[in-house]
């Protein structure tokens, strides 16, 4: 498979919110649906439990998808499908 | 039928030490009386305390006009700080703290701020350790009255470079103070500091009684109003028995202190590769070598926290979580947050003298089903 697409502008292509959500539903949604995106793609995951900011980032360096930045509004979090 | 109990929150609160029971209802029939009074009961009462203060004092390798008997171990925490920041007012109005402080040192510390002072957190690495570059930059700026490092932490076990972090402050002329509840009674706490707190139930003592320390030549106001017990630095009178027990245990656990960490370190090491053995996507975190003897934490992906408490209790175990569901405010543990680690699923298990290899060997054996049950439940098998 291709790798990820260089350092740039990463605009998702798909937005999940799951705002009202609380730990750990956030990473499971998030679990679900990224295998289901090509390779390279990036997911916003929008979350407004606490525990996401810090479990979101945890889950990606666990399975080795990479944490592309939080965004304010939402809060949101963005993770690029790597493998 | 489920089989007995098995209390794996020692870093909570430990079951009574025998020698706590026995001190303690010792005293029930001489310690009621005030030791401040000149008859007859009130001179028994106050043989007693000071019988405790010296026992407690010697232990601790400090003078006993140094060390106060607070109410709790949260309270010697909340007096260590405004009293340390009081004493300092004209030095300057900045406490600098680690990002992994006790609740109790970070409540005192929002007081600080919502009174017009300053707090400054010093991060730590993933694994729970101090960033020694940060603290040595924060505790050297100007206007630093008072800096709080926790000795060892209570979430995650990682050890803090207590020394090294008190030389930074003597090279400012910042007096430190160490949150040592995790270490009194188990371990020896590093030199250099010039305040210190514990908490007589983390060793086995009874609840509400803590320890507040403020050596010579400190620089130390209480923040409270004026009383004369306890060297004036924490006021009412003290709960003499439950004192007299603490100190009675404090020193029982001292003397086995050596023994019980060689005998708990290895349970924790069987934990830590059992855990991450046999329980699919866990992180064990915390550094695993500058480490508490007693206490491990790990992360269990895809698992709510409350419902893997809920699940081990009705097995008989007894652990905490920092995971946010389980807390009254809803916000994962600010240590996990500070280290960057998984909040969710999380399970703390700390040791104590009564601990056996059987009891962890049991808890290991049930944790993996336990955990894959409550995966299957919420439909995250294979994600």
């Amino acid at each position: 498979m291709p790798g990820p697409d260089p350092v740039g502008g990463p605009d998702p292509v798909e937005v999940l919110d799951c705002r009202g959500m609380r730990c750990p539903l956030p990473v499971i949604r998030l679990a679900r649906r990224l295998p289901e995106l090509p390779v390279g793609a990036v997911l916003r995951v929008l979350a407004d439990d606490p525990a996401a900011a810090v479990d979101i980032p945890a889950w990606c360096r666990m399975r080795g998808q990479e944490f592309v930045a939080a965004t304010g509004e939402g809060p949101g979090y963005d993770v690029r499908r790597l493998h | 039928m489920s089989a007995s109990p098995v209390h794996l929150d020692a870093a909570t609160a430990a079951p009574l030490h025998p020698v706590a029971r026995q001190a303690l209802l010792a005293a029930l029939d001489d310690g009621w009386a005030d030791p401040g009074k000149l008859y007859g009961a009130g001179r028994r009462a106050r043989q007693l305390l000071d019988a405790a203060r010296e026992a407690a004092a010697a232990t601790l390798g400090v003078r006993a006009d140094e060390l106060s008997f607070t109410p709790s171990g949260t309270a010697a925490a909340h007096t260590a700080v405004l009293g340390g920041l009081a004493g300092r007012r004209r030095v300057g109005g900045t406490l600098v703290h680690s990002a992994i402080e006790h609740s109790a040192v970070l409540h005192a510390a929002e007081q600080h701020v919502a009174h017009g002072g300053t707090a400054v957190p010093v991060p730590v690495d993933r694994l729970g350790r101090l960033d020694r570059g940060a603290w040595s930059a924060a505790v050297g700026a100007p206007g630093v009255a008072f800096a709080a490092l926790i000795g060892a932490s209570h979430e995650v076990g990682t050890v803090q470079p207590v020394a090294e972090a008190a030389a930074a402050c003597a090279a400012a002329r910042v007096p430190l103070y160490v949150d040592a509840a995790q270490l009194v009674g188990r371990s020896p706490v590093p030199p250099g500091w010039s305040v210190l707190t514990a908490s007589a139930r983390k060793w086995g003592g009874p609840p509400g009684v803590g320890l507040l320390v403020v050596r010579k030549g400190t620089r130390w106001v209480s923040p409270w109003p004026a009383d004369e017990r306890e060297f004036g630095r924490t006021p009412g009178v003290v709960n003499l028995p439950t004192v007299v027990a603490a100190a009675a245990s404090l020193r029982a656990a001292a003397a086995d202190a050596v023994a019980e960490a060689a005998r708990l370190a290895p349970l924790v090491d069987r934990i830590r590769a059992r855990v991450t053995a046999e329980v699919p996507d866990v992180e064990v975190v915390g550094d695993p070598v500058d480490r508490l003897p007693h206490l491990v934490t790990f992360s269990c992906l895809y698992v709510d926290g409350e419902a893997l408490l809920h699940a081990l209790d009705r097995r008989g175990f007894a652990v905490s979580s920092g995971s946010a569901c389980t807390s009254s405010t809803l916000r994962p543990s600010h240590v996990l947050e500070a280290m960057g680690v998984l909040s969710h699923g999380n399970v703390r298990v700390s040791l104590h003298r009564e601990t056996t290899s059987e009891q962890v060997e049991r808890f290991l054996d049930e944790l993996p089903g336990i955990v894959a049950g409550l995966r299957a439940e919420a439909g995250v098998v294979g994600l």
